[in-house]
């Protein structure tokens, strides 16, 4: 929530504004993170909000699971054309992260192939999405080289 | 025992441009020059199986019927992506399979000429405050944000993947183009294809690139087109002319398959378990190998697609789509001879009749009637077409024995 803090003497202090995150499996906060709904009954993940699981049809229900924040690049390309309104390029990804597939942009980085490899170690990073109306902030993801690759 | 049924009329119209042709033209032009190959007309059919995409009507088998023929029959619209005209295939063959029909009709129809980027409709504009909605919770629209959304940035991850998987050490761009390359090389046999057109290694590599590593020639070509297949039971075909029964094409296996869950399947579509699995149950229910194949047509509405299915079909050792390719097997004077049609890049892709333009590729090579691109002494065949979604649709063809 914002805080309004009045300004005093010399200085004013900065106002904590609202971010929310861009999809709901995203967790912000001091370590932001992932979270996928694991089946109960048989373990598979989703990120969506679930009427019963795909893998085995149960309906018990789903825990909430951290993802891990590291990952491996397993695929990607690189879109130069998208639909009007999208800015590109851009680079869109799957993640292995520790077991669990993510889908994502892979960010902070040259969207090349000289520069985007498979295989490449990356990480979890936020990403500004813009400020509404009132102010609040949006939050996405996207998946950052770990390393910085040398050509 | 059910019996076995067969082709007796196909055709696809020429693809391309056609925009003095409505959807129903197309149709039409298509399940009547079927019926008439066949030497039926429509008072024989008992079933009717159709399918169109993006002409927005759910109607389209009466909407063709009002043109061709109200004969009271049933009709099944039906809609499973790219993989629909084989779904409507699989209809008619089901219907006959069962008894109650002893002829049906199948159509597939697209007119896609002009349509663009598929797969990403215009991204919503972000709202004046954000607002959490969707199955995901999203405060505004995930298309460029979270991945894409776009066909042939899906494809693009999906042959990269496979690059990944089984650690390609070369030039991933290249060898994509290079089976582009192949496809358009092989289209300028096929006066039927949307693009004739040879197109070397480096005008393929230096076209617009829409989504690495596909560049615009990679992609398959939006035009117009439709396809109609006639299929009849083994008993009504025997008592038909001779000639009928000599250009009758066995249908050995007919396989629609969805997408089982895998791990990722949600993150990025899997095109290839539903594609294994319609493989496996095609060659057990035609009681071949794909060794036995003279010619595949399969899926390659991105050249990145291509790669995937030659391992997905069983025409490669596993993870050896690449040495399959480089050996240079897929070529029409290959040992498996693919897409010799040109393919969905050159020969083109309208949608919902894809699924059964390929199955007339084959056919016209079992029928010993393809002219200058004919495969020689092609006596069995494979068509393979995926709907994302997803859907696999698996036909074996075989030419009738002499």
């Amino acid at each position: 929530m914002a805080t309004p803090v009045a300004p005093s003497g010399a200085g004013r202090y900065k106002q904590r504004v609202t971010q929310v995150p861009l999809v709901d499996y995203l967790v912000l906060g001091d370590e932001p993170h992932l979270v996928a709904r694991q089946c109960t009954s048989c373990g598979a993940k989703f990120f969506d909000r679930r009427n019963a699981c795909a893998s085995c049809g149960s309906d018990a229900g789903f825990d909430s699971v951290d993802v891990a924040r590291e990952g491996v690049l397993k695929s990607y390309t690189i879109v130069t054309f998208a639909a009007p309104g999208v800015p590109v390029p851009f680079v869109a990804g799957v993640v292995d992260c520790d077991g669990t597939s993510v889908r994502g942009n892979v960010v902070n980085v040259e969207p090349d192939p000289e520069h985007v490899k498979l295989g490449m170690k990356v990480r979890l990073a936020t990403v500004p999405i813009g400020t509404d109306s009132a102010g609040t902030e949006a939050v996405g993801f996207g998946f950052e080289p770990v390393e910085r690759t040398a050509i | 025992m059910t019996e076995n049924v067969w082709i007796l009329g196909i055709h696809m119209t020429k693809f391309g441009k056609h925009p003095d042709k409505d959807t129903i033209d197309l149709a039409s032009e298509a399940a009547i020059a079927a019926m008439r190959d066949g030497g039926v007309t429509i008072k024989d059919m008992g079933v009717l199986a159709a399918g169109n995409l993006m002409g927005g009507s759910g109607s389209i088998g009466q909407q063709l019927q009002k043109q061709i023929g109200q004969t009271g029959i049933p009709v099944f619209n039906v809609a499973n992506a790219c993989a629909t005209g084989a779904t409507a295939l699989r209809t008619a063959i089901m219907a006959v399979k069962a008894g109650e029909a002893d002829m049906g009709l199948a159509v597939g129809v697209e007119k896609l000429a002009g349509a663009g980027l598929l797969g990403a409709g215009n991204r919503k504009p972000d709202k004046d405050t954000w607002e959490p909605s969707g199955r995901v919770g999203a405060v505004a629209a995930l298309d460029g944000r979270v991945g894409t959304e776009n066909m042939p940035g899906v494809f693009a991850q999906v042959g990269m993947e496979y690059m990944y998987e089984n650690s390609y050490a070369g030039t991933p761009f290249e060898l994509f183009a290079k089976i582009s390359e192949k496809n358009h090389a092989h289209s300028t046999l096929n006066p039927l294809a949307a693009y004739t057109k040879k197109m070397s290694l480096e005008q393929i590599m230096g076209d617009v690139m829409i989504a690495y590593p596909n560049t615009r020639p990679m992609c398959s070509a939006n035009c117009d087109g439709a396809a109609a297949a006639v299929v009849v039971s083994d008993s009504k075909l025997k008592t038909l002319s001779k000639e009928q029964q000599r250009r009758a094409v066995k249908v050995k296996a007919s396989i629609l398959t969805s997408d089982p869950w895998q791990e990722a399947c949600q993150v990025l579509p899997d095109v290839n378990t539903l594609t294994r699995r319609a493989a496996a149950q095609a060659y057990e229910q035609a009681g071949i190998g794909p060794e036995d194949l003279d010619l595949v047509e399969l899926h390659d509405c991105f050249a990145t697609a291509e790669l995937v299915h030659y391992d997905n079909l069983g025409l490669c050792e596993p993870g050896g789509a690449v040495d399959f390719f480089l050996s240079g097997a897929p070529w029409r004077d290959g040992k498996r001879p693919v897409n010799v049609s040109g393919g969905l890049q050159s020969k083109g892709h309208p949608i919902a009749a894809t699924g059964i333009a390929n199955i007339w590729e084959v056919c016209h090579h079992l029928r010993g009637e393809a002219g200058d691109r004919q495969i020689e002494g092609a006596k069995v065949g494979l068509a393979h077409v995926i709907g994302l979604g997803s859907a696999c649709g698996v036909h074996v063809l075989e030419k009738a024995a002499a």
